[in-house]
């Protein structure tokens, strides 16, 4: 599945609201249907930690780090890449 | 309630203007200003702002002395009495140069924030780099606020571009509930600035005691603010309940280093000052020191992963031998 990400949220990606939608919505559901997933952020020149963490912590939470095996980050630039290294980095130390 | 504008009023000088603030009486807010000269940073225009609306909901008075200041201009183009809704016989003129302001704003809910971040820049007349940590300090304030603060009135934002010092100010101001109550459930911080504290340090949050936070909140936001604000060294300032909590520069010989704990930064503290019904935030930010966001990220990761480290171990217990 190829979520892309711009049409919901444009070039700064920070509507956490929109990010638990795409979670709940698409992510979640291709996991549970064993699918790989596509997050597209092609165009997408920023995200806030707070996106990221919404769109995806709780699929590790819920479904475990091996969960990461099916999702890809396409199109990142090195900033999205850092934020999104800093939120899995993070979810996987927690206790 | 009485509050007084003095002649200038920036993050460096804030505290005796917060001293000033007279709390007594919530049936009246008495609002003075300098005569001659009043030039404020956009935090205190938004603190005046959360004052005037809380006092107009309760249906109280409020006494706005007129202002005979030259600079009164400023507050009218930043929108003060519009937002009042207070007549104040002030004339712009039209054909003056729009400057570089984000002028008073009240944003309630996430597609409100959605709208005004993307208005927000071309007001700013700013390159894409610089935009950058302004749009995402913006975010995660405001963010704050409508996740956290049960504020009715939303989050009070505005910010100005200064030329000469390429310095952005930005303020953000909520009348809800304030830090310490937000956090009262799980951490139980025994005053305002330890509250104030807890919200700076990565990894907590008041959602939860669960290092890392939930779903919806990793107990970030605040400390990546303060990170960009430390880098381009320059003030971050938190006021919530009865305390401040203000970074101060850190000095130009000295490599601006991050440090998880927000009580073993360069900062100053106040903890008896006069009650402030929910936080206001302001920030400065030079656009000439501000690092490369690239860089900062890496900085961030390296910090956020020692303190969850730190924190993990705190938490961690082992068999007393004795």
């Amino acid at each position: 599945m190829n979520i892309k990400l711009y049409d919901a949220v444009g070039s700064f990606a920070e509507n956490k609201d929109v990010a638990r939608e795409i979670r709940i919505n698409k992510i979640l559901p291709a996991l549970e249907e064993n699918k790989e997933v596509m997050l597209d952020f092609g165009n997408i020149k920023s995200a806030t930690q707070s996106f990221i963490h919404a769109l995806i912590s709780d699929i590790i939470r819920k479904k475990g780090i091996k969960a990461l095996d099916k999702v890809y980050f396409k199109n990142c630039n090195d900033t999205l890449k850092k934020i999104i290294e800093i939120v899995i980095e993070y979810m996987q130390d927690r206790t | 309630m009485k509050i007084h504008l003095p002649n200038s009023v920036w993050l460096g000088n804030i505290n005796p203007f917060i001293h000033s603030f007279d709390t007594s009486n919530d049936e009246i807010l008495e609002i003075t200003s300098h005569e001659k000269w009043v030039s404020v940073h956009p935090v205190v225009l938004c603190m005046i702002t959360g004052l005037g609306l809380f006092i107009r909901e309760r249906n109280s008075i409020l006494n706005f002395k007129k202002i005979e200041a030259t600079s009164k201009h400023y507050f009218e183009r930043m929108g003060l009495f519009k937002i009042l809704n207070l007549k104040s016989e002030i004339k712009i003129n039209p054909h003056e140069s729009a400057g570089r302001f984000i002028p008073l704003q009240i944003i309630t809910n996430s597609l409100e924030l959605d709208g005004f971040i993307k208005e927000m820049i071309p007001l700013l007349h700013l390159k894409p780099e610089q935009a950058e940590p302004i749009k995402y300090i913006i975010s995660e304030l405001v963010r704050n606020v409508l996740e956290h603060a049960n504020a009715k009135r939303g989050a009070i934002v505005c910010a100005q571009y200064y030329k000469k010092s390429n310095t952005i100010r930005i303020g953000v101001v909520d009348t809800g509930v304030g830090i310490r109550y937000t956090l009262e459930r799980f951490y139980h911080p025994k005053d305002d600035l330890q509250a104030i504290a807890l919200a700076l340090t990565p990894g907590i949050t008041g959602t939860t005691t669960r290092i890392g936070g939930t779903e919806a909140n990793a107990g970030a936001g605040l400390f990546f603010i303060k990170s960009l604000a430390k880098i381009s060294r320059d003030f971050f300032m938190i006021y919530s309940g009865r305390a401040i909590y203000k970074l101060l520069k850190n000095p130009k010989n000295k490599k601006p280093k991050l440090i998880s704990d927000p009580l073993k930064d360069h900062f100053s503290s106040e903890t008896d000052l006069p009650f402030w019904r929910g936080t206001a935030v302001g920030i400065d930010l030079c656009l000439n020191n501000t690092l490369n966001f690239n860089e900062l990220l890496n900085l961030i990761r390296k910090v956020y992963r020692e303190a969850r480290k730190k924190q993990n171990k705190e938490k961690y217990r082992k068999p007393k031998f004795i």
